[in-house]
């Protein structure tokens, strides 16, 4: 009697066990779409409401007061002004900061402060990043709501991205190479100026577009710092006071109007669209350089 | 110090002689311009530091730090002015707790999904697209959440009347922006639990779920809070989603439907005025960034400490 008892559980036992376990596979892939049902309809939002609004009056038009003549030429440069001189600051920095660290580094308390600071660095609210340039960059260096100022700004922001992306690509490089020009005489920077940082470039530069992709659709330090929402010229210097796509965005939607929620949707395309024509420069470059690789 | 205490191999300075040389001699300032481009990040830290504690300290000249730290009232923008932080504060914290309310659930199902499920082409699809999701600008999440979000889910379910800017709107959006952060940071936890552990289980006859709950769900679970901890302090500090729906109106409240400004919400509506230097309100921003970069820093050093203590447990 009691054997019988004991078989009949553990049957009822695995199928219940059995039960659970088809129910839960399905409940985690249908909790790995919902990240994906959440950006389709984000997509389908924005192209909804904003794909009829693009045009190249649109990209070729400055700010407006009314909504149906507003456009994005003066954004459009401004980021591109912006994404240029950020650039120009903070890849030699990155890439200088990151060839220190895994080349030439002693191991000692000092690089680890500079590691667990960098990480810290990455962490900090991009917010903080534009009171720090408020402080600094706009007010004691008197650069005013310069495209400088925001450039300064935005450098500082992503150093430990580019710094990580940077170390990352150095590594990849084999140590045989090192150890091989070593050998023959080459000075430490001989060697990672002509043999390492030549093939670690690739990888570099991946993560360098990465990190301005970032940026790009940065918005809050640049409020803070005071870039404009209205300004209707096209930037003409670093001194130059400017505005950005994702501000013009923030500008529009915070508008309570219907028809500026339309333009706005319109900026997020082109802002979108510029995104993704970086990412996929970024992964055909890692793609074609990965292929070409010998090691 | 000795190549073996330090871990990892040697680099170049280490292989070569520090004999002298010539040429070496010429390269120093390139070592030199190296180490000042590393030190720089120590630069930016202090920075940060002096320029919020520059005017936090003279902001607390004016206000009792008593007041700022339990007042219930904020109001600095007004002729009757009250410096209680407590409604920012509680607003940031609530809609950042909410959001973990998503992206939790959703996050750890998909990481479970992704490091135990899915075949090798599912993986391989279904990651970019989470990417993708990490890579969209934080304004475009606030543009989705006042134009779809909040009409279309928020007042729908719970009526028209519903404020079009209110904290459960807010809270979604973030959490759809830190899903993936939770997601591929607790996969990559799982996926470091090592093999022999599941074989071990599989050996025992539990099957896939059991493995994956009462495994390797535990055995990651150091990495998983951090993921966790990371992604709250991420919504703490996030902006424009807040800026954009939850309002600008400082409500000590814990009712999802209302609106309630955040810190960072704060911090945006200053600066889109005109605050002169020297004016209180100036200095509340900083005030107010120095509580918020005091807050992400905890979380993040308690999230790097949780993996740092925990991460070679199965090596």
């Amino acid at each position: 009697m009691s054997t019988q008892t004991l078989a009949y559980d553990t049957a009822g036992r695995n199928a219940y066990r059995r039960v659970w376990a088809r129910l839960f596979h399905t409940v985690f892939l249908c909790a790995t779409l919902f990240g994906i049902v959440a950006l389709a309809v984000l997509l389908i939002t924005v192209g909804l409401d904003g794909l009829g609004r693009v045009s190249w009056d649109f990209i070729n038009g400055y700010p407006s007061r009314f909504a149906e003549r507003a456009g994005i030429k003066s954004a459009l440069f401004g980021t591109f002004w912006l994404m240029g001189m950020t650039a120009m600051i903070a890849v030699p920095i990155g890439v200088g900061a990151a060839i220190y660290l895994e080349e030439f580094a002693a191991r000692n308390w000092l690089t680890k402060i500079i590691e667990t600071n960098i990480n810290n660095l990455a962490g900090v609210p991009s917010i903080i990043y534009g009171l720090l340039g408020l402080a600094i960059f706009v007010r004691v260096m008197g650069l005013d709501r310069s495209v400088l100022a925001g450039a300064l700004t935005m450098a500082l922001l992503i150093l430990p991205i580019i710094i990580v992306a940077a170390r990352e690509g150095l590594r990849s490089v084999p140590p045989s190479i090192r150890e091989a020009a070593l050998a023959v005489g080459a000075t430490p920077w001989q060697t990672v100026r002509f043999q390492v940082l030549p093939p670690a470039m690739p990888m570099i530069l991946t993560g360098v577009i990465l990190a301005l992709s970032r940026a790009i659709g940065e918005t809050a330090p640049l409020i803070i710092i005071g870039a404009l929402a209205f300004v209707a010229f096209v930037p003409d210097g670093p001194l130059s006071s400017f505005t950005v796509l994702p501000i013009q965005i923030y500008n529009w939607t915070s508008r309570p109007q219907p028809e500026f929620a339309q333009t706005a949707a319109a900026g997020i395309v082109v802002l979108l669209a510029v995104l993704l024509s970086m990412n996929a420069v970024a992964v055909i470059l890692r793609n074609y350089f990965e292929r070409k690789r010998k090691w | 110090m000795t190549v073996e205490a330090a871990g990892g191999p040697p680099n170049a300075s280490q292989i070569t002689r520090k004999g002298f040389s010539a040429q070496r001699a010429r390269e120093l300032p390139i070592y030199a311009f190296l180490f000042c481009c590393a030190a720089l990040s120590i630069v930016t830290t202090f920075g940060i530091v002096i320029v919020l504690f520059e005017e936090t300290y003279s902001f607390f000249k004016e206000v009792s730090i008593v007041e700022f730290l339990t007042g219930t009232e904020w109001t600095p923008l007004f002729t009757e002015k009250h410096f209680g932080v407590l409604p920012l504060l509680n607003a940031t914290m609530f809609m950042a707790v909410g959001a973990m309310f998503i992206a939790l659930p959703f996050g750890l199902a998909s990481a479970i999904y992704l490091s135990e499920y899915a075949p090798q082409t599912v993986r391989s699809i279904v990651k970019p697209i989470l990417e993708i999701l990490a890579g969209i600008p934080t304004v475009v999440y606030g543009y989705f959440a006042l134009q779809f979000i909040s009409p279309e889910i928020v007042q729908f379910i719970f009526g028209s009347d519903t404020s079009i800017f209110n904290a459960m709107a807010a809270s979604i959006a973030m959490g759809i922006m830190i899903l993936p952060l939770v997601s591929s940071l607790s996969e990559d936890a799982m996926r470091a639990v090592p093999r022999s552990l599941r074989e071990g289980a599989y050996g025992l006859g539990a099957n896939r779920f059991e493995v994956a709950t009462r495994v390797v769900f535990p055995a990651a679970l150091s990495g998983i809070v951090a993921a966790s901890i990371l992604a709250i302090s991420r919504a703490v500090g996030e902006t424009m989603i807040v800026a954009l729906v939850a309002g600008q109106i400082p409500n000590f409240s814990w009712n999802p439907l209302e609106a309630m400004a955040a810190m960072t919400a704060y911090i945006v509506q200053v600066s889109l005025g005109e605050t002169p230097r020297g004016t209180i309100e100036y200095s509340t921003i900083f005030a107010i960034g120095s509580m918020l970069f005091v807050t992400t820093l905890v979380l993040n050093i308690l999230a790097q400490w949780l993996l740092a203590r925990f991460r070679e447990e199965y090596e």
